[in-house]
């Protein structure tokens, strides 16, 4: 089983990184939306310190969930989903793998990334920090969130908008709780309990949302 | 024991007993509904006492409130029916679920407009981030998916299958996102929003709020059937027992 899990991750990821733009494509449109907000809104430090956390978190739970299509898109349309969903493993621990392998190739970078645009929208260091780490504790529930979302528009032809209305909503509380935590960073408060909250969050939707994308497959490729 | 209990369900849940059961339900749930809605309307809007903080214009909440509840009860009643429908195979819970979705965003809206209806004359503006105007927005949204991923799946079974599965998902969720965003909202509104810390209604105030939330109950029950019985003539069009009915 843990063979099944590693091997299906390599895979992915062996095949992510043949096609570049898949893991390049996501971090762009993260670095150009956020650098929307300076022309649109204010290049002024204190109007971008005060909406920059919100900012750059919407932008990479858009760039994250513009990014989902190519968790199963590929595998859907040459018929590597369905032996899947045959095979002997049992499912939600190969879904897990999948969307581990997904989150390293589009949420990892962005938290690589995000010291740079904390920089640029004036973040201080601790934000900057805070920012690091709501990422790397937010990113993931956005992977897993959406692979639900995603499992059950793959079959559609234009699933597209459809999977940002299925999946936004579900997002709000990542949002709320990430934004928050660097916002209060930057005013010096205690941030633990929104870092408590995003982990406990995280545990959750670990647990759960496998299996509820192996369902959602399964209804989508009958 | 249980194997009874399963047939008894699989029987009363099959769509030529469905239909005839619901013709016969349905008329004592509408009047009912009309009795209670009207003596809730005149007993909210005439005889219950003015509010000595808001007025008049609180009256509104004998439409908000049940509206509001009527919207969360109803992505319940969805979640649990796609349950049943997952578990036991029982097409008639996709139905009712299904019927549900439009019915739902219907009183969702309702509240909203109505919350911000009310929010014009106490917070004067047309819209506050209130924790609980903004949870009924994103609880709009989700009916909205729900909706759009129904209409987007061709095939109606498959549609019923992940629609069901959506539904228990967002029930889930709908809790964790309520109290985040309720936490969001004491953070950032704090001492600005008027909001009026909850006082204990009185009974002349009670008893049309509760009138019209069972009004509104029923209504949904009634038009909830209505819509099923349609979707069962529609689905069944071929058996027999529809052909005789449309003659």
């Amino acid at each position: 089983m843990y063979n099944a899990f590693f091997n299906l991750l390599k895979r992915d990821l062996r095949l992510a990184f043949r096609h570049k733009s898949e893991i390049l494509n996501p971090l762009f449109f993260f670095v150009i939306v956020v650098t929307l907000f300076p022309l649109g809104v204010s290049p002024e430090k204190q109007v971008l310190a005060e909406i920059g956390p919100g900012i750059i978190w919407v932008a990479a739970l858009l760039a994250s969930m513009l990014s989902l299509d190519s968790l199963f898109r590929s595998d859907f349309e040459d018929g590597t989903l369905e032996l899947m969903l045959l095979s002997e493993y049992p499912l939600p621990i190969l879904i897990l793998a999948k969307i581990v392998a997904h989150w390293l190739i589009t949420g990892f970078p962005i938290i690589i990334f995000s010291p740079l645009l904390g920089t640029v929208m004036f973040l201080s260091n601790e934000a900057i920090e805070t920012l690091m780490i709501t990422l790397l504790l937010g990113t993931p529930i956005l992977s897993l969130i959406g692979a639900i979302g995603m499992a059950l528009v793959v079959a559609l032809k234009r699933g597209g908008m459809l999977l940002s209305l299925l999946v936004l909503p579900l997002y709000i509380p990542v949002l709320i709780f990430s934004s928050n935590a660097v916002g209060s960073s930057m005013a010096g408060l205690s941030i633990s309990g929104q870092l408590y909250f995003l982990a406990a969050f995280l545990i959750f939707c670990l647990t759960l949302a496998p299996i509820a994308t192996s369902a959602a497959l399964r209804v989508s490729l009958e | 024991m249980m194997k009874a209990i399963m047939k008894f369900i699989y029987q009363f849940a099959s769509p030529k007993h469905f239909y005839r059961l619901s013709g016969k339900i349905i008329p004592w749930f509408a009047w009912l509904a009309a009795i209670l809605l009207i003596a809730g309307s005149i007993d909210g809007l005439f005889i219950a006492p003015v509010d000595y903080q808001q007025g008049d214009s609180y009256r509104i909440i004998f439409i908000h409130v049940p509206a509001a509840w009527m919207s969360m009860f109803i992505y319940m009643v969805m979640a649990i029916s796609g349950a049943i429908a997952l578990i036991w195979k029982i097409k008639l819970a996709d139905v009712i679920a299904s019927s549900s979705a439009p019915i739902g965003a219907a009183f969702t809206f309702l509240a909203l407009v109505t919350g911000s209806i009310w929010g014009k004359p106490m917070w004067g503006a047309w819209w506050v981030w209130d924790a609980r105007l903004t949870s009924e927005l994103i609880l709009l949204f989700l009916y909205l998916g729900y909706m759009a991923l129904e209409s987007a799946i061709e095939d109606p079974r498959a549609a019923a299958r992940a629609c069901a599965i959506l539904a228990i998902v967002g029930v889930i969720n709908i809790p964790i996102i309520h109290y985040s965003v309720e936490w969001w909202n004491t953070l950032h509104q704090g001492a600005t929003v008027t909001k009026l810390d909850k006082p204990s209604i009185h009974i002349s105030m009670l008893i049309p709020l509760l009138l019209m939330a069972l009004g509104f109950k029923l209504y949904y029950g009634a038009v909830v059937l209505m819509r099923a019985r349609n979707k069962v003539l529609v689905t069944e069009q071929n058996n027999r027992w529809v052909k005789e009915i449309i003659g």
